[in-house]
């Protein structure tokens, strides 16, 4: 019985700086890329001040959700985050739906993650110097009192680990559970159908009937809800982090 | 041989342990769950806010089980080959 749960492969390796691998997260993170820029510029074509189409009423009420669910969280002065916040929700969600297609998930390999982890992270920093300035931001690692500065430096880099390892262990665990099924009901299929006598047992066997049915409720919850749900979480989050460290002084 | 099965089992046995960090989030993510549905029962005009609030705190407290879960999987992928290939 042979359980394949592997990482992303790597096509092409660019001869400089010691090997860049071209992998295939990074491929499919282009595709989806390719297909968010063509999905804009589709719904943005021909746009008028009185719509006509309704092309233009979805990517009107697209905007406007985003708005406002950006700032709803994060308040009025945030908007300028909206469309950060979005990119990263609908990359996200479309990274970890494109396991649907059979591709490799880029959300399952910890790397994407943690890239998108440490933009975060960026811009946490960024906003707290914004509001404390250089000096206030490197005080504000001593409080409550200077005893806890090594605490505070440990929280303070587990923010963009746990966002990452949150967001991969979701979509990966959902991967490995999906693997493990598919390979214990082929297992308990062949163990069945293999009792029955002669030829029959052996070809009955090898046709995993057992296969059909529960793998597909269990993709229901890990590729459609457990993707749109740490999409939202990953941005849910983004957008607190930015927004109480707007709020410190 | 011998050393290869004893370092297979044991990452084996070392992931199954590593997974029993799924127990505190299961109990965490049930509690809170349950005072949402409490306060969605007392408050069925705030049911929006109530569910994406919960959401985002059972999000936080899945992290130790995550953190229990990635060490499973090196335990299962990573630890052997490392070891194994260490034996020579």
């Amino acid at each position: 019985m042979e359980l394949d749960v592997s990482g992303a492969k790597i096509f092409y390796e660019i001869p400089i700086l010691g090997g860049i691998p071209i992998t295939e997260t990074l491929v499919n993170t282009w595709l989806v890329m390719a297909v968010i820029v063509g999905l804009c510029i589709f719904l943005t074509r021909g746009m008028a001040v009185r719509p006509t189409g309704k092309r233009q009423i979805v990517a009107e009420y697209l905007v406007k959700t985003a708005t406002n669910f950006v700032e709803g969280n994060m308040g009025k002065q945030f908007s300028g985050y909206v469309p950060f916040i979005s990119a990263i929700f609908v990359l996200s969600a479309l990274c970890s739906l494109s396991s649907l297609l059979g591709l490799y998930a880029p959300t399952s390999d910890l790397s994407t993650l943690l890239g998108w982890a440490l933009l975060v992270f960026v811009l946490i920093t960024y906003t707290k110097v914004k509001t404390n300035g250089v000096g206030g931001y490197f005080v504000g690692y001593t409080k409550p009192i200077a005893v806890l500065t090594p605490f505070n430096i440990i929280s303070e880099i587990a923010t963009p680990v746990s966002m990452a390892f949150r967001h991969f262990g979701n979509i990966a665990s959902g991967s490995v559970i999906t693997a493990l099924v598919y390979a214990a009901l082929t297992l308990a299929n062949h163990a069945l159908f293999g009792l029955l006598p002669g030829v029959l047992g052996e070809v009955l066997g090898t046709i995993p009937f057992l296969a059909v049915g529960l793998p597909a409720v269990l993709s229901v919850y890990f590729d459609l809800f457990s993707s749109c749900l740490q999409a939202f979480i990953f941005c849910m989050l983004t957008m607190m982090y930015i927004a109480s460290a707007a709020s410190e002084d | 041989m011998l050393e290869k099965a004893i370092i297979l089992g044991c990452s084996a046995i070392g992931a199954g342990l590593a997974m029993i960090a799924g127990i505190g989030p299961g109990i965490g993510e049930g509690y809170a769950v349950g005072k949402a549905c409490e306060a969605i029962g007392r408050q069925p005009e705030s049911k929006g806010d109530v569910t994406s609030t919960m959401l985002l705190g059972c999000a936080v407290a899945e992290t130790t089980g995550i953190y229990g879960f990635i060490v499973a999987l090196l335990l299962l992928f990573v630890t052997p080959g490392m070891f194994i290939g260490r034996l020579g």
